[in-house]
């Protein structure tokens, strides 16, 4: 085989006390497919960000042609030939085709632009993209056309590895068969792509040779040919779970939620489950599976199309939205604490006691003495850190922000509880802690949703996992019945049998 | 992250306002000795306060919209729209004629004021309706309502100013009030008692802490259950009815109705919001800290004045003074 175009040995990364790449090995060879595999947090987000500039490595050598490489910035990694296309398109929608393609790298003449329509018109022809303009402004073509275009600046722009974030999870099966026939033309120009996907199935049919990351080490590379499905699974979970699960004794009783073929757009697709009291219900899948936004329209936060929820055995009449489920005992812990979860600018009181504040007020008058108390009887119970309660949660470090968000939860005392990604982003420390607070009211007899990327917390953690994949719901089992090949085979092919890796059906999708 | 606590940031308008005051009393020491007894006279303080009531009362009611994370661009038109609606109903209900015996009874005057918040508190409750059914950012609906409610003023008023005959209402703007024991002018009163309430609202209700919250994030006051656009809705119709309260001030310094009065209003308005403290991101801001900024720049025209500065030297001084305030406010934040 020739030499390899690009070539990383040992890198390492550390964001604080997280060591993110412990190690990596990756070896590009021109005029291939290369799919790099590996679960969420395993390091494959981190190691693209070191290969197109945006974060420095702490150890390790990169060459790239033959010569030693350290992108400074994702400018200086872009001229040297590294294109990055990320999951989520970056281009300007009003600006036209040529503009976003040439964009930043404008040919000027004493300051004004000189349009590159020719070159530019040749790269959409070589796309396949006969029939668009140059001149059409991006904002008015659909998502897969847009992608392409992503692809085209790269091309513009003489880029030698080009790195395709995720490109298929907002595609439909037509758009991906198509993007796959640019892959394959840009590989025979002998362009080296690097293809990063959870879908397994779409990796057997494209790339050319594989590297699996785990815990932010190589695990293994090598041909697709030569590689089954299963093994390539085996891979990515091989790892001890640590015991940090504390458990309380819990029974599951009375069946306390049903919901029935619930549809929305674009996820879910005629999802089903019955949750019953005391019971902790992991849901497992990859971002982008289509998880929180089942969850977020059974709360009310997202519009359903159809389907129908049922509290106990009755079905929920009123409209539902936040107010309405609060009110019936349904509570919902988002998994972006910046944006939605917290007030960040609030206090901590205000943030604890705002989804019931009727409990401190009387007619319409906040009881401020009373909320200081509760508030402290939460923080005393959470083990929060914090100076006073009457400090803004902005001042807390993330795993007490998230102990905020549970007091909240807990204060306002709802039976069904659905926690979207209660650890994300949160030390070691908290995270054992929020475990045990999960199992504890799971023992008060609350049912419980948690949503997890993280299988072995959800191991550790539920007594039931369902399992999404493109909006689907696999059947829910004890943790017991499942493996986790099953659970990883069904989160990225929608099937749990093994020797049968086909294409999804249209119906699936 | 570092903060400064919140009462060091109600301290900042407070020390805003001593550093301009007592800025000027050296300026005018300096450059004017002859004008600095009047500066520092109970009676300019009469005056100076009985000028801020119109800001200050309007400003209470945009504090309550920007620490919702909004901004009302019509509340200038509203406080005109409020002087035309009260003159046009005390002109319907006085008795004689222009020049000679022409008198109007108090009941009349009642229903014009009522009639002024009412019709105010209406425009503010279009605003909000506007902004949160059909998801329209408040800057623009707005922008479109000052235009129309400057248009709805001048409609009724028939393009002209609108005469009424002498009524109680003059003497809630007069500086030296004819009850003495009063000190300053009624409408000071008024001021400060909505500002109280304005406070205790925005500190010890529901309605406030919402109102923070939907300021503060969106996203968090819906996943609490905030019904966020009827609050939003309550939000702008309030500020209406206290703009209202502020055109009916208005009515009662110039006597009459007059539609094109105010243009221009809102930004002094918001000006005194943001100098007090208030954030455009939303979920900040206080009564008291607004009445200090309106007071501000009260004391900042006014000692100009004194100084014998233009009133273009005035204007880049309070542009800047905006500015530094909301650059504070970043400073806070970072």
């Amino acid at each position: 085989m020739s030499e390899a175009l690009l070539q990383v040995r040992g890198v390492h990364k550390r964001f604080g006390p997280v060591h993110a790449l412990k190690g990596v090995d990756l070896d590009i060879y021109p005029g291939e497919v290369h799919a790099l595999i590996g679960e969420n947090g395993a390091g494959k987000s981190t190691l693209m960000k070191v290969l197109s500039g945006a974060h420095r490595p702490d150890e390790g050598e990169i060459t790239f042609a033959g010569k030693p490489f350290v992108p400074e910035n994702p400018q200086h990694a872009r001229e040297s030939g590294i294109a990055m296309i990320y999951q989520e398109l970056t281009l300007a929608p009003h600006l036209t085709i040529e503009e976003n393609i040439t964009l930043g790298m404008e040919d000027s003449r004493y300051g004004f632009v000189q349009h590159r329509d020719q070159a530019v018109q040749e790269t959409l022809e070589l796309l396949g993209q006969k029939s668009l303009h140059p001149r059409t402004s991006v904002g008015s073509l659909p998502i897969g056309t847009r992608q392409l275009i992503e692809i085209a600046r790269a091309i513009v722009n003489n880029a030698r590895v080009v790195i395709l974030d995720e490109p298929t999870s907002s595609l439909s099966v037509e758009n991906t068969q198509a993007l796959f026939r640019v892959i394959r033309k840009l590989r025979a120009k002998g362009i080296a792509l690097v293809y990063i996907s959870h879908f397994l199935e779409e990796v057997q049919q494209i790339s050319d040779r594989y590297t699996v990351l785990r815990d932010g080490a190589t695990a293994g590379s090598g041909l697709i040919p030569e590689i089954t499905i299963p093994s390539i699974i085996k891979m990515m979970v091989g790892r001890s779970l640590t015991d940090m699960y504390p458990k309380t004794d819990h029974i599951i009783g009375e069946k306390v939620l049903a919901v029935e073929n619930l549809s929305g757009t674009p996820w879910p697709k005629n999802v089903s489950f019955t949750l019953r009291q005391g019971e902790i219900m992991g849901i497992f899948g990859l971002v982008g599976a289509g998880r929180s936004e089942t969850m977020r329209c059974i709360f009310g936060l997202d519009e359903k199309i159809s389907g129908e929820v049922y509290l106990k055995d009755r079905s929920i009449k009123h409209r539902i939205n936040p107010k309405n489920s609060l009110k019936t005992g349904i509570d919902f812990l988002s998994e972006d604490r910046g944006k939605e979860g917290l007030a960040q600018r609030m206090s901590i009181a205000a943030n604890t006691t705002l989804s019931a504040l009727r409990k401190t007020s009387t007619k319409g008058f906040i009881n401020l003495i009373a909320e200081q108390l509760v508030s402290q009887k939460w923080r005393d119970f959470m083990k929060t850190k914090c100076h006073r309660v009457t400090d803004p949660v902005s001042s807390l470090s993330g795993g007490n922000q998230q102990k905020v968000a549970f007091s909240r939860i807990l204060h306002h005392g709802s039976e069904i509880v659905i926690l979207d990604e209660p650890t994300r982003g949160i030390d070691v420390g908290s995270k054992s802690e929020i475990y045990g607070h999960i199992q504890k009211m799971a023992s008060k007899g609350k049912a419980l949703i948690v949503i997890s990327s993280y299988l072995p917390e959800l191991q550790g953690v539920c007594d039931t996992i369902g399992v999404m994949y493109r909006g689907i719901l696999s059947p829910v089992k004890t943790v017991e019945e499942w493996t986790e090949h099953d659970i990883m085979a069904f989160a990225t092919t929608g099937t749990t049998s093994q020797e049968e890796t086909t294409i999804p059906q249209l119906s699936d999708l | 992250m570092k903060k400064l606590p919140l009462s060091a940031g109600m301290m900042l308008p407070f020390v805003g306002l001593l550093f301009v005051i007592l800025l000027f009393t050296i300026l005018i020491a300096i450059f004017e000795p002859d004008s600095l007894e009047a500066f520092l006279s109970v009676r300019n303080l009469q005056t100076l306060l009985m000028q801020s009531v119109i800001v200050g009362i309007a400003a209470l009611g945009m504090t309550l919209v920007i620490i919702s994370g909004g901004i009302d661009l019509s509340v200038g038109s509203m406080v005109a729209l409020a002087t035309v609606v009260v003159a046009s109903v005390i002109d319907f209900g006085a008795s004689g004629s222009y020049g000679t015996e022409w008198t109007v009874t108090p009941v009349w005057v009642l229903l014009g004021i009522g009639a002024a918040i009412l019709c105010c508190a209406l425009v503010g409750f279009i605003n909000g309706f506007v902004s949160a059914k059909f998801k329209i950012v408040p800057f623009i609906a707005t922008l479109g309502m000052m235009q129309v409610a400057r248009g709805c003023a001048k409609w009724f008023a028939g393009n002209e100013m609108v005469r009424t005959p002498d009524n109680f209402l003059q003497s809630f703007m007069d500086p030296q009030p004819a009850q003495s024991w009063l000190i300053f002018a009624p409408g000071v009163w008024i001021m400060a008692i909505l500002a109280i309430v304005v406070a205790i609202t925005l500190r010890y209700t529901v309605f406030g802490r919402y109102t923070y919250a939907i300021g503060s994030n969106e996203n968090t006051a819906r996943l609490c259950g905030i019904s966020v656009g009827k609050f939003r809705i309550l939000i702008y119709s309030l500020c209406g009815a206290l703009t209202g309260i502020a055109g009916v001030m208005q009515y009662a310094t110039l006597g009459s109705g007059n539609p094109t009065e105010a243009v221009g209003l809102e930004l002094d308005i918001i000006a005194a919001v943001v100098i007090g403290g208030g954030s455009l991101d939303g979920g900040e801001g206080s009564a008291l800290g607004t009445l200090l900024g309106a007071l501000m720049l009260l004391v900042l025209r006014n000692g100009c004045v004194m100084l014998g500065v233009p009133s273009y030297v005035q204007n880049i001084i309070l542009g800047s003074i905006i500015v530094i305030a909301a650059g504070i406010d970043r400073l806070k934040h970072r």
